[in-house]
């Protein structure tokens, strides 16, 4: 079962979450008081929400993520450090801290 | 009764010479080091008068017996910058040493200057190597072979509240906070149990509960008792346990939960422990779990996956919030911890934008799929390793940062900011801004103090006991107007 749950801070502001009764956790921000929009990011984005169905976000976060990993691929090859066994094997550290 | 939260890190780096083989980390980070603009006079003395391994009474109590490691010697090679920062060798790698902040987002942007100095060394250093000799360096926490360097943070803490309590109540969180700020990692290493990829870099070097200790039998929570501040009224928790973030939206909430964790434990807000069974243990299992799911086993018979016990003390923390008067960012840390947690019960591979293990799994997953190799691979071990390259245009991370790949908390120009100008809310702006001003008449310097040397000949030293004093509003109009450290210091001894 799942409830929104509404809180305020100390300072004023609204904090609203969804409250998954399952794991007695609460699972997601929704929202948050008028004047903080500004702060959103696209991670925390309203539209991003339990209501907005996240899990085909996810899916379509992914699939652009598929798109562009070949072209970052390509530009590591580029970058990738030649002859990467010896690089590895050589790369010894003396313990720090 | 929570203190407002000081914090700062301190970031060992990996060093490699290449076309260089008769490498030596040590003289190579000396290069380094005198290279960061070399137009400064010689470094100013590091004053370790003040500064002590000491134990706290109240972890003795723990009944463990470590070695004092040994002084420093103070001519070892020390840059204080005028960032407020300190940039010296340690061992045999370079280490930057952030100044201290008084909010996460300006601690994000002084660690990630310190990226920037560590490369403008380098450019520097490499001007006068010849053969084509290059300096690599690495923000990582391992070589593969089963030498690891730290990572450290640092919370200034009431003195008051009980070390057992923290460590009672710390000890979960930290063990369980990796699922969201491991930087990831290709195998394991120091004979612990085998897998592919794992969570954290660090895991596997940790053998202890609590102690002293750093370099061998690392403990989970250290006891080093050295507040750099009044003794009487704050306590520095030495946090050795994480892995050095490359990115800024896991190294912001790395940080911001932190020390969300530690006021609640500070106002013995949390409403019961949830002790686990074998710390140690867990630490390494949560880290070979990429599911983040897998119960783990607590003292009292129970059991809880990472992802709930996290999410327990997000709860917490946002009854917390709605109860004492948090710091400003502790609303946004609060959302972003709990953005995290959601999409890592749901998917853990959806957060390729924002956590360094998924980041770094995703590419690593996805360059195996095209070539068709495997774990084992060199150039799997490579990847790894060069993801933490702190070169713009060749570390791995850098490449996805400039294709817009990764979550940003900050920006270049406030990273820039931080790199030459110090925080403005801490004691790290009189520190820095005397440097600009003073500097050849400055002695030596510490966390806590600052010495001039006089026209006179004689050394005054001023003790810098609060962290919060000698901030831009209290300090800034009294440099201005000074025309010499004699005036600056009697016009700061009148306040």
């Amino acid at each position: 079962m799942i409830h929104t749950r509404k809180s305020r801070t100390r300072s004023g502001e609204m904090l609203e979450v969804m409250v998954s009764e399952e794991h007695h956790s609460l699972t997601m921000i929704v929202g948050m008081a008028a004047g903080d929009q500004k702060q959103v990011r696209r991670a925390d984005a309203p539209q991003d929400t339990a209501e907005a169905k996240p899990a085909s976000n996810i899916k379509e976060r992914g699939e652009t993520l598929k798109e562009d990993l070949d072209r970052i691929i390509d530009e590591i090859d580029e970058v990738l450090e030649e002859n990467a066994e010896e690089f590895v094997k050589n790369y010894v550290q003396r313990g720090g801290e | 009764m929570a203190i407002p939260k000081i914090l700062g890190t301190e970031t060992e780096y990996g060093i490699i010479g290449r076309h260089d083989p008769d490498f030596d980390p040590i003289s190579r980070t000396l290069l380094l080091i005198n290279s960061y603009q070399c137009e400064m006079p010689p470094p100013s003395l590091w004053d370790y008068t003040q500064e002590s391994l000491r134990f706290d009474p109240q972890a003795m109590s723990f009944d463990d017996i470590y070695d004092i490691p040994d002084q420093l010697d103070p001519l070892s090679i020390n840059k204080v910058l005028e960032n407020g920062a300190r940039y010296y060798l340690d061992h045999a790698h370079p280490e930057y040493a952030t100044p201290e902040c008084a909010n996460i987002r300006d601690l994000v942007c002084y660690e990630k200057a310190g990226d920037r100095i560590l490369d403008y060394s380098r450019i520097a250093a490499e001007q006068v190597l010849t053969g084509g000799q290059q300096i690599l360096l690495y923000k990582n926490n391992s070589d593969h072979k089963g030498n690891s360097y730290g990572y450290h943070e640092n919370y200034l803490l009431d003195r008051s509240t009980p070390f057992r309590l923290i460590v009672e109540q710390f000890t979960p969180f930290i063990v369980s906070r990796q699922i969201f700020c491991g930087a990831g990692k290709v195998g394991t290493e120091n004979n612990t149990a085998s897998t592919a990829y794992q969570i954290s870099q660090r895991a596997d070097f940790f053998e202890t509960e609590v102690g002293l200790d750093t370099m061998v039998k690392r403990p989970l929570i250290n006891t080093r008792d050295e507040p750099h501040a009044s003794r009487e009224k704050y306590r520095r928790l030495h946090v050795i346990l994480g892995d050095a973030n490359m990115s800024e939206y896991a190294l912001y909430l790395k940080l911001g939960a932190t020390a969300l964790v530690l006021a609640m434990i500070e106002d013995e807000f949390l409403p019961r422990t949830f002790a686990l069974r074998d710390p140690v243990a867990t630490l390494k299992g949560i880290s070979r779990d990429l599911t983040c799911r897998k119960p783990v086993q607590l003292d009292d018979g129970s059991t809880i996956s990472p992802i709930a016990l996290q999410w327990e003390y997000w709860a917490a923390a946002e009854r917390y919030c709605a109860t004492f008067p948090v710091e400003p960012w502790g609303l946004d840390v609060l959302r972003k911890w709990a953005y995290v947690l959601y999409h890592l019960e749901q998917d853990p591979l959806s957060l390729a934008r924002e956590l360094d293990w998924v980041i770094k799994l995703r590419l690593l997953t996805s360059y195996m799929d095209r070539y068709g190799c495997n774990w084992d691979s060199a150039q799997v071990t490579m990847l790894d390793l060069q993801y933490h390259d702190i070169r713009r245009e060749k570390g791995l991370y850098y490449l996805l940062e400039r294709r817009g790949e990764v979550e940003r908390i900050v920006t270049d120009m406030e990273i820039d900011r931080a790199v030459d100008q110090p925080p403005d809310d801490t004691r790290a702006y009189l520190r820095g801004m005397c440097l600009k001003k003073f500097r050849p008449q400055v002695f030596s310097v510490n966390w806590d103090s600052l010495a001039f040397n006089l026209d006179e000949g004689d050394i005054r030293r001023i003790a810098l006991d609060d962290p919060l004093q000698g901030t831009k509003a209290q300090v800034a109009k009294t440099i201005e107007a000074a025309t010499s450290v004699a005036e600056l210091l009697a016009t700061l001894s009148e306040t």
